[in-house]
């Protein structure tokens, strides 16, 4: 990054493999204890702090902002040298790969200049204030409104399916500003505190024992006009863009990211774990059904790859990360399947009173929908391949073309 | 359909697409005669196009456009997939990668390579046996040595263009390990019998070796040299993926299509959403088996020593999901999908053929298993 002219991956490579091996701390060595949650995202953010420190944050965010302003081969190649290092994962998902990039592509300068450098840091965490209780995959039908009083917003509403929103200090939020219009153009994003006043927030119980999803109230919670990001009732393109993000993310294939993957909320034994407490590794039918979650779970990043690199280079429509998120569920469904038919008759009752490898297999099968849903369920994505990508006909909508609140709604 | 082909890739793409709509269009195909094998002269132009150059070295009179010859080989067999292309595209370049995999380890095989490259030989490799599943590396066919060479004995079936072939690839047990013969088809002692095969445009025999006189000069590399074992089968096995994705490309090129024109109620299907998501996860298994085919191929043009997974997840996952979108085409076409007089059940014909040779979905799993240190 010396004169202007831009470093090579290789040698931006040798550096980072340099770096990582003096500064971070192996993966193995120092996985925080399960549970202890707040102390995770504490560590999380002096991980991120280390590497900002070390040159070696924002890989792909632009240098005027904080970040290095190289190229996702760049991103890549830290990546792969990051495998087997602890690094801020947490950070991932939404922060870096679907909320900064969004601000990055859409927000003022001001946004900007105060949150990329203070996330790159580690000194920030971002959520979304998205879906709400009355519907999923209807986003633009939400019900939140937004008021001006003055120069000031004023929100009252509700959002749920908040991931890890305790942990954060600033939300995206969509809401309704305009409900005389169709639904798409009456909305407006806000970048807002998580904590402020008139704010309650809970958190929703899984069925794997985990809460890693929120849910608010916001009773006249007041926001300044410098809170919109976009144009105000121009939230859909926002929200659209944050989409095109987390659809990305969730595929495996954003630039954003600080080390591979993401950290998932409750950590499950994989097929292959499952294989060796129960004693059936020598299986020739349990070794074909690893065989199968292996493979499919290599062809999903390889999908991942090819869709990104063909948006990328404009040989796909963005509407196929949409892709790359349908085979990343299709390969997360097969993993919980083979692990719960891999535990065989041990994956229901346990020989204690814990669960056990085995356990965690029949306890991870029950948030075997998980990944089929959150970012947008599978149905939505198969829309949006079929009439974006294949340009067959659109559904019926009857709330298309007519004024927000003159739509009908159900009493659920 | 790698939108990211260089423009020399791209004319050789068209070259070869062109060759093959004028030669041997879908309805040649289809009214092949079951006792034919493929048009001689027809294989000798396609490899002045260069379709058996692509795995040899300069030195040794090949080529390839864009000296990545397995990823051409690749593109080239997609091309040939999406046409049902008859001709020895995988037995000969089978063959070749494993006589150019040996070279220099054991007796010269230059001149063969030339006459393969050339498309004057036809060769294919012989590895299945009657009754047995994929298991190169345990051939039950001897060779035992005999003055100055070897006395094969035994029968190798479901040989790709067995009958029609100049040249067979033989695996054979020696007292030193598993090892390979380039025998000539007019060898005293060889007979091959023609085998029923699903792929109305690729046949199969049974090669009988009725104590074979070969001189040690046959023998392909060294004994034991399970690497170019290794090598061919990585080779046939990207081959068939490329050939399957092509013909996937055209199938649901074709379904997409129909699902626009047929009208039932007074609508097109394709405005069904019971369909849409249909196509929608035909659509990302497409995408996946491409990605999966090019992962491998580009395993295999380094050459490096992981390859066999790479390869491996490939078959694994294209033989299986290839059928699922074939026969969900088949679905949604309706009843004239079951007919003869649809180019539906070629394609299928194919892609089944290559599902079930060279290891199935099965076999690699059990590898993959293997591979991962299970």
């Amino acid at each position: 990054m010396t004169d202007g002219t831009t470093e090579s991956v290789e040698s931006f490579r040798l550096r980072a493999r340099a770096w990582l091996a003096a500064n971070m701390p192996r993966a193995e060595e120092s996985a925080p204890a399960p549970g202890d949650e707040l102390e995770a995202w504490h560590r999380a953010r002096e991980l991120q702090r280390k590497l900002y420190e070390g040159g070696f944050a924002g890989i792909c965010y632009p240098a005027e902002y904080g970040g290095l302003g190289l190229t996702p081969a760049h991103q890549r190649a830290f990546t792969e040298e990051a495998d087997g290092y602890e690094m801020p994962l947490l950070l991932n998902i939404p922060t870096l790969s679907i909320c900064l990039p969004t601000i990055l592509d859409m927000g003022s300068e001001e946004h900007k200049r105060e949150h990329i450098g203070a996330v790159l840091r580690g000194e920030e965490v971002l959520v979304q204030f998205l879906s709400e209780p009355s519907g999923g995959s209807d986003l633009a039908g939400l019900l939140t409104r937004a008021e001006l009083d003055g120069d000031t917003w004023i929100l009252n509403g509700a959002k749920t399916w908040s991931s890890s929103a305790y942990a954060g200090d600033y939300a995206l939020c969509l809401a309704r500003t305009d409900p005389t219009v169709p639904k798409h153009h009456g909305l407006t994003m806000f970048l807002m505190p998580t904590k402020g006043e008139g704010i309650t927030m809970n958190r929703v119980a899984m069925v794997d024992g985990t809460a890693e999803f929120c849910e608010e109230f916001f009773d006249n919670v007041r926001l300044p006009a410098s809170a919109v990001v976009g144009e105000v009732n121009g939230g859909w393109a926002v929200a659209t863009r944050q989409l095109y993000h987390e659809r990305t993310a969730m595929g495996g294939g954003s630039p954003y990211v600080s080390g591979r993957g993401f950290a998932p909320s409750r950590k499950l034994p994989t097929p292959i774990d499952v294989a060796r407490a129960a004693g059936r590794a020598g299986d020739p039918e349990v070794r074909e059904l690893i065989g199968e979650w292996l493979a499919t779970s290599t062809v999903s990043g390889q999908t991942a790859a090819r869709v990104t690199r063909a948006i990328a280079g404009g040989h796909l429509p963005p509407a196929a990360a949409s892709l790359m998120r349908l085979m990343g569920a299709e390969a997360m469904r097969l993993e919980r399947d083979v692990a719960m038919r891999v535990a065989g008759a041990c994956a229901a009752v346990a020989a204690g009173d814990e669960p056990g490898v085995l356990g965690e297999a029949g306890i991870g099968y029950l948030m075997r929908q998980g990944s089929s849903l959150g970012g947008g369920s599978v149905e939505m994505s198969r829309n949006i391949v079929s009439e974006r990508l294949l340009g067959m006909p659109r559904e019926y909508a009857a709330d298309r073309g007519v004024p927000f609140n003159q739509v009908r709604r159900g009493r659920a | 359909m790698d939108p990211e082909l260089s423009p020399d890739q791209k004319l050789f793409e068209a070259a070869a697409k062109d060759f093959l709509d004028k030669e041997y269009p879908l309805d040649r195909i289809r009214r092949m005669d079951a006792g034919a094998g493929f048009d001689r002269d027809w294989w000798r132009r396609g490899a002045e196009l260069g379709w058996t150059a692509m795995l040899v070295p300069e030195e040794l009179g090949g080529g390839s456009v864009s000296g990545e010859g397995v990823r051409d080989l690749a593109l080239l067999a997609e091309v040939l997939g999406a046409g049902v292309a008859p001709g020895p595209l995988l037995a000969t370049n089978t063959v070749l990668a494993g006589l150019v995999a040996a070279h220099g380890t054991g007796p010269d095989h230059s001149a063969a390579i030339e006459s393969l490259v050339s498309g004057e030989a036809v060769a294919t490799w012989a590895v299945y046996e009657p009754g047995r599943q994929w298991a190169p590396l345990e051939p039950g066919l001897t060779a035992r040595p005999a003055e100055g060479g070897f006395r094969l004995d035994g029968v190798k079936d479901r040989v790709e263009a067995a009958g029609d072939a100049d040249l067979f690839l033989v695996t054979a047990a020696t007292p030193q390990g598993t090892a390979q013969f380039l025998v000539p088809a007019a060898t005293p002692g060889v007979t091959v019998e023609r085998q029923w095969s699903l792929d109305l445009a690729r046949h199969h025999g049974a090669v009988r070796f009725d104590g074979v006189r070969v001189d040690e000069a046959a023998m392909v590399g060294r004994p034991g040299a399970g690497e170019v074992v290794e090598r061919q089968t990585q080779v046939a096995l990207v081959i068939q993926c490329a050939e399957v994705c092509g013909g996937l490309d055209r199938v649901f090129e074709m379904t997409t299509q129909w699902a626009r024109d047929r009208y039932t109620f007074g609508r097109p299907i394709a405005s069904y959403q019971a369909l849409k998501h249909r196509f929608a996860d035909m659509r990302t298994w497409l995408e996946a088996c491409h990605a999966t085919t090019a992962a491998a191929a580009s395993a295999v043009q380094e050459g490096s020593a992981g390859a066999a997974e790479p390869v491996s997840t490939a078959k694994s996952y294209v033989g299986d999901r290839s059928l699922a979108i074939l026969q969900d085409c088949v679905q949604i076409h309706g009843g004239i999908g079951l007919t003869w007089e649809h180019d539906l059940h070629l394609y299928l014909r194919r892609a089944t053929s290559n599902r079930s040779l060279y290891g199935t979905p099965q076999d690699h799993r059990r590898r993959l298993a293997d591979l991962a240190s299970l």
